[in-house]
């Protein structure tokens, strides 16, 4: 039954228009959570608000939870769903300049959205960026991104790799929820005097 | 008496709108989690922001110089699955601007300013977001995602590579923030 993609043909026009829906549904929440403030993005590093840690664990978890139900239920192939080639050094070089790009620009691309939506200059600012840089690693890296993808590897998940069956990492994601949860309400009053 | 006057402005004097708080962060991952589950369900695939960028600029440049664009194989393969008008991530893009804009309005949090910490200067924080900006656009071109395209999209489906890419992404945000970056926002 699911994914709709691979049971039904949806039209270009309907495609595009879902896109466009579960757009809408993912800029809402963003800016619901505050996404959209990049003192409240930054706030993550400093330990002083982990909201942005909670709704992004809050958020996994509920997907995975809803994927795993969905596919044991049989309503849903998970072979059909893409999942991006793993290539690990990639994964952590890439990370890695994100990572130095997320807290010097106080935002990502998705969020940076969210901020100039709601009328962030900065937001827009870093929008720029991100074009810039795209941009500029199309022109500059792209041998480089050829070998990237001759070398990741096709659908590696913890449980093609362990053996484990799915089930038992949703229920430690769950687990690592509760208690990265109790964790970080601890870290936000031991770092409460940071907030500027 | 000039406590009462002070609490007691009368109406109209402040007409500036106090913004409505943000949700509970576990009840916004939530409903995050299900528009995730959604693109899942509906497309197969799940959430993206970075690759509607790709596409773009892959367009522009072949505006410019379609020879020069071909010779890139990161602007050929974007531009072999058609104009930025009919990808799906564009589209996504496009709607996660609309909702957050319109989440934003209905909250009163929607005003042209310039949000930074509260020790630099205006004009440096512009700087730092349009630096910051390049920076994480090349890293997410080298992993393949961002934190919505692979962190998120792929954690949900205990994606290897996106765990990884994850990690990195916290250990330097951590490292960078405490090492050179506490005066940008502390």
């Amino acid at each position: 039954m699911f994914p709709l993609s691979s049971t039904m043909e949806l039209t270009q026009a309907t495609t595009l228009g879902l896109a466009l829906v579960i757009g809408l549904g993912f800029g809402f929440f963003l800016e619901k959570a505050g996404f959209g403030s990049t003192r409240k993005l930054a706030a993550v590093f400093y330990f002083y608000d982990m909201a942005v840690v909670k709704v992004m664990f809050t958020a996994i978890v509920t997907a995975m939870v809803g994927i795993f139900i969905l596919s044991s239920a049989g309503a849903l192939d998970l072979a059909e769903l893409y999942i991006e080639p793993s290539n690990y050094p990639a994964a952590i070089i890439g990370g890695i300049v994100f990572g130095v790009g997320f807290i010097v620009g106080g935002y990502c691309p998705g969020t940076s959205l969210a901020a100039a939506a709601t009328g962030k200059i900065d937001g827009w600012v870093f929008i720029a960026g991100i074009f810039i840089g795209s941009y500029a690693y199309a022109e500059f890296l792209s041998g480089f991104d050829t070998w990237l993808a001759a070398s990741a590897t096709p659908d590696v998940t913890l449980s093609s790799l362990t053996g484990i069956p799915m089930g038992w990492f949703v229920l430690l994601f769950i687990g690592f929820l509760a208690l990265a949860g109790w964790g970080m309400s601890l870290a936000e009053k031991k770092f409460a005097g940071l907030r500027p | 008496m000039s406590s009462i006057t002070a609490t007691s402005a009368p109406a109209g004097t402040a007409t500036k709108r106090v913004p409505a708080p943000y949700w509970n962060p576990y009840l916004a991952g939530f409903g995050l989690g299900l528009v995730l589950l959604a693109a899942y369900l509906i497309a197969g695939r799940g959430l993206g922001a970075t690759g509607a960028f790709s596409s773009v600029a892959a367009w522009l440049a072949n505006l410019v110089s379609p020879e020069n664009a071909q010779a890139s194989a990161v602007h050929a393969r974007y531009l072999e699955s058609g104009s930025p008008a009919t990808a799906w991530l564009v589209w996504l893009l496009i709607g996660s601007f609309i909702g957050a804009a319109v989440s934003g309005y209905m909250a009163g949090r929607t005003s042209l300013t310039i949000e930074r910490g509260p020790s630099i200067t205006d004009n440096q924080r512009l700087v730092l977001a349009l630096v910051g900006g390049i920076i994480a656009g090349v890293g997410a071109k080298i992993a393949r995602g961002c934190t919505s395209g692979q962190a998120l999209t792929g954690a949900a489906v205990l994606n290897a590579g996106s765990l990884v890419f994850m990690g990195a992404v916290f250990v330097a945000g951590y490292a960078v923030a405490w090492l050179f970056a506490r005066k940008e926002w502390l």
